[in-house]
């Protein structure tokens, strides 16, 4: 064959190829070992944990391993009726276990959760077992129901019967004020109630005018800087540059001061005549005050990316639009601008990803309406303790973050983000 | 910025217009933070221009505030200050270390999945705070390093290494590599040439990538919120608390002292961008 007698050898009398691909194997390998210690590091300490925020909080096994015969004999029960008498002897033989490991006020709680009425009802049925007033030869099923009227509602039995899957999606149900009810289907929580769908909306709606105002402003001063000779716009420069390096609680605290009602820009507004001085609007522990914060503290992400891109448009291109015929308007227009949209897509991604986690800046002065849903994972992690909770908020509000990173790499692309 | 004499008078309303808008802007952005100067100084509590104050009267000025943060009873700003300075410098350490060999591998144009790494390597920064907060408290909590500063270290590790990455990568972007290959074919092993040949031609990158990495951990509260114990409060926590419960006049102090320190960083990492395009040979 012409092909191998043709084979190019090393000097070794390797043919040349297989050489070629050993180098190139050889070179892989040792970019990958010196990308490895970081990338495990990060897989160890952050990509499992995110993992494992997902399980924990689908996590219902607690119940599940809490009454294991009770489950067991409920799989042939068919929900109808009430249970038959082995469901009893199960539930009882479960819950004397749980009374002496001293574990059955968490069953109480949990099963509660479920179906209000629970508590009362299971620590009757605890007293009973602790005075050993139950009789272990009698019909079960006779004795339990007969403690309280409740145990003869077979609501209270499907309620059990729901718990019994390991996993559950009732975190996540509760994260939209959704919840299941007795027949299985979902239903929404009720109106006073509904608080995380209200908070998911101020989010929103929150990170989108923060965007909309940065951009308002952002895009003016980086059309400005990068069109300034240098001289100039290195002055200017430091004015984007030092509130970015200066840290978040010093500037939300000089809001803190500037925003008061006896503070400086109130001050002004009774000087210009716009308000009177006993009149003095309230300008913080509201949104005007979380708006007008969180935008000074976001713009400086808005104004880097936009004059980096500025930066690269060649000022003849506009030049030509207007010798063309263009008015100033259309040439902007028409030109300029649509060379600077990746910049608009970088500036705008990056304001609304870091706005719609924030936490610090509307918690300090945005009040009653400055809590957020960051706010709401923070005050279930540290507060309420309800970790799987605040795992299914997270998780929500990461694939919202994701879905916008979608739609952003599907118009501009995402290799157009950079760093000032 | 002049206009042309033949400038319509309409597009002369418009020039000035935006250049009114412009200053509005950059007033907004840099104002804020000089109302914090003076009012650091003041002699009373009150968190207004007093009436001496608007004078200039030497006498509505005074230094308590600074003696407070220093000197203060029962002032938590001297150990704050300590564990921010520890915990950030480990944390800084810790992600240019990591961050910049893991940018040689990737900057390699044989580095496979380049993509997909990329994109795990630098998700801490895309990811929301507050999820990066909860995923690494659950991680850190499960290996008994809550409350402790080597838990904080790793957190801010973690935040910290995606600016890294992303410097240096930049910088290796316009890297020659035929000079790392000169010293080999002379005889250099791969160790020498790095801190011989590369690490010099990309300091300026590493230095600026650390400096993100140790504003990061300096400045970062929502991960050490969950982390913390008594023990380990850092400024931020302080300021938190502080900002919470009452604005003091204190705060204004260790604000102000802030700002200066930013200034310093601003200055070196400026510095350190210009040195940086000279040495890839970008001028402007």
């Amino acid at each position: 064959m012409s092909s191998e007698t043709n084979k190019i050898l090393t000097t070794d009398g390797i043919p040349l190829e297989e050489s070629l691909k050993k180098a190139e194997r050889k070179n892989k390998i040792k970019a990958f070992l010196l990308v490895c210690p970081l990338l495990l590091f990060l897989i160890i300490t952050y990509v499992f944990p995110i993992g494992e925020m997902f399980t924990r909080s689908i996590d219902d096994k607690m119940i599940t391993n809490m009454l294991p015969n009770t489950f067991k004999s409920m799989e042939s029960w068919d929900g109808q009726d009430m249970p038959e008498e082995s469901v009893f002897e199960n539930f009882y033989i479960d819950f004397k276990k749980l009374v002496e490991n001293k574990e059955h006020g968490k069953l109480a709680q949990r099963l509660n959760k479920e179906k209000n009425g629970f508590n009362t009802i299971l620590k009757k049925l605890f007293r009973q077992i602790q005075r050993n007033k139950i009789d272990e030869n009698g019909s079960f099923k006779e004795q339990i129901t007969s403690l309280h009227k409740r145990f003869n509602d077979v609501e209270y039995w499907r309620a059990i019967k729901r718990t019994a899957p390991p996993y559950t999606m009732a975190k996540y149900l509760k994260g939209m004020d959704l919840f299941i009810d007795e027949n299985g289907g979902i239903a929404q929580v009720e109106e006073d109630r509904r608080i995380h769908r209200i908070l998911w909306l101020r989010t929103l709606e929150i990170a989108f005018f923060v965007t909309v105002f940065c951009f308002l402003m952002g895009y003016p001063i980086a059309h400005l800087l990068a069109t300034l000779p240098m001289k100039y716009s290195n002055l200017l420069m430091i004015c984007v540059l030092l509130p970015f390096w200066t840290s978040l609680l010093v500037r939300t605290a000089s809001w803190m001061i500037l925003l008061q009602q006896q503070g400086i820009v109130n001050d002004f507004f009774v000087m210009i005549g716009l308000v009177s001085d006993d009149n003095r609007p309230e300008m913080m522990y509201n949104k005007v005050g979380t708006y007008v914060a969180m935008t000074q503290i976001l713009l400086p992400f808005m104004v880097l990316p936009l004059y980096s891109v500025m930066k690269t448009i060649s000022p003849s291109l506009m030049r030509a639009g207007k010798s063309l015929g263009g008015t100033p308007f259309v040439a902007f227009w028409k030109v300029y601008f649509p060379l600077t949209i990746p910049g608009i897509g970088a500036g705008c991604l990056l304001v609304f990803i870091l706005a719609i986690g924030y936490y610090i800046t509307p918690a300090l002065v945005g009040g009653a309406s400055g809590t957020l849903i960051s706010n709401q994972i923070a005050y279930h992690m540290k507060t309420t303790l309800d970790w799987s909770f605040a795992s299914a908020m997270g998780l929500m509000l990461l694939t919202g973050v994701l879905v916008v990173y979608w739609i952003y790499n599907k118009l501009v692309g995402v290799d157009n983000i950079k760093l000032g | 910025m002049a206009l042309p004499k033949y400038t319509e008078t309409r597009y002369r309303v418009w020039h000035y217009f935006y250049i009114g808008i412009c200053t509005f802007v950059f007033f907004f952005l840099i104002a804020p933070l000089f109302v914090i100067f003076p009012l650091s100084f003041n002699a009373e509590e009150f968190l207004v221009f007093s009436d001496g104050m608007k004078r200039l009267d030497p006498d509505a000025f005074s230094l308590r505030w600074y003696e407070d943060m220093i000197y203060g009873t029962k002032n938590p700003w001297g150990l704050a200050a300590k564990n921010s300075f520890i915990i950030a410098i480990f944390a800084t350490l810790g992600s240019v270390i990591l961050g910049t060999v893991a940018a040689l591998g990737l900057s390699s144009r044989h580095m496979p999945y380049k993509g997909l790494i990329m994109a795990t390597l630098i998700s801490p920064m895309i990811v929301p705070l507050i999820i990066s907060g909860v995923a690494i408290f659950f991680f850190i909590a499960k290996v008994g390093l809550a409350a402790t500063h080597l838990g904080i270290v790793i957190a801010h590790i973690i935040l910290g290494t995606p600016f890294v990455v992303i410097t240096v990568t930049a910088t290796l972007s316009g890297f020659d590599h035929s000079v790392t290959r000169a010293a080999a074919s002379l005889g250099s092993n791969p160790v020498n040439t790095f801190m011989k040949i590369t690490l010099p031609l990309i300091l300026p990158g590493v230095i600026s990538g650390g400096l993100f990495a140790f504003v990061t951990s300096f400045d970062e509260v929502v991960v050490v919120l969950f982390l913390a114990g008594l023990d380990n409060t850092t400024i931020p926590i302080q300021m938190w608390t502080g900002l919470r419960e009452q604005l003091s006049p204190t705060i204004l102090a260790v604000a102000t002292c802030l700002i200066v320190l930013s200034v310093l960083i601003l200055v070196s990492a400026e510095l350190l961008r210009r040195r940086s395009e000279r040495l890839r040979g970008i001028n402007r």
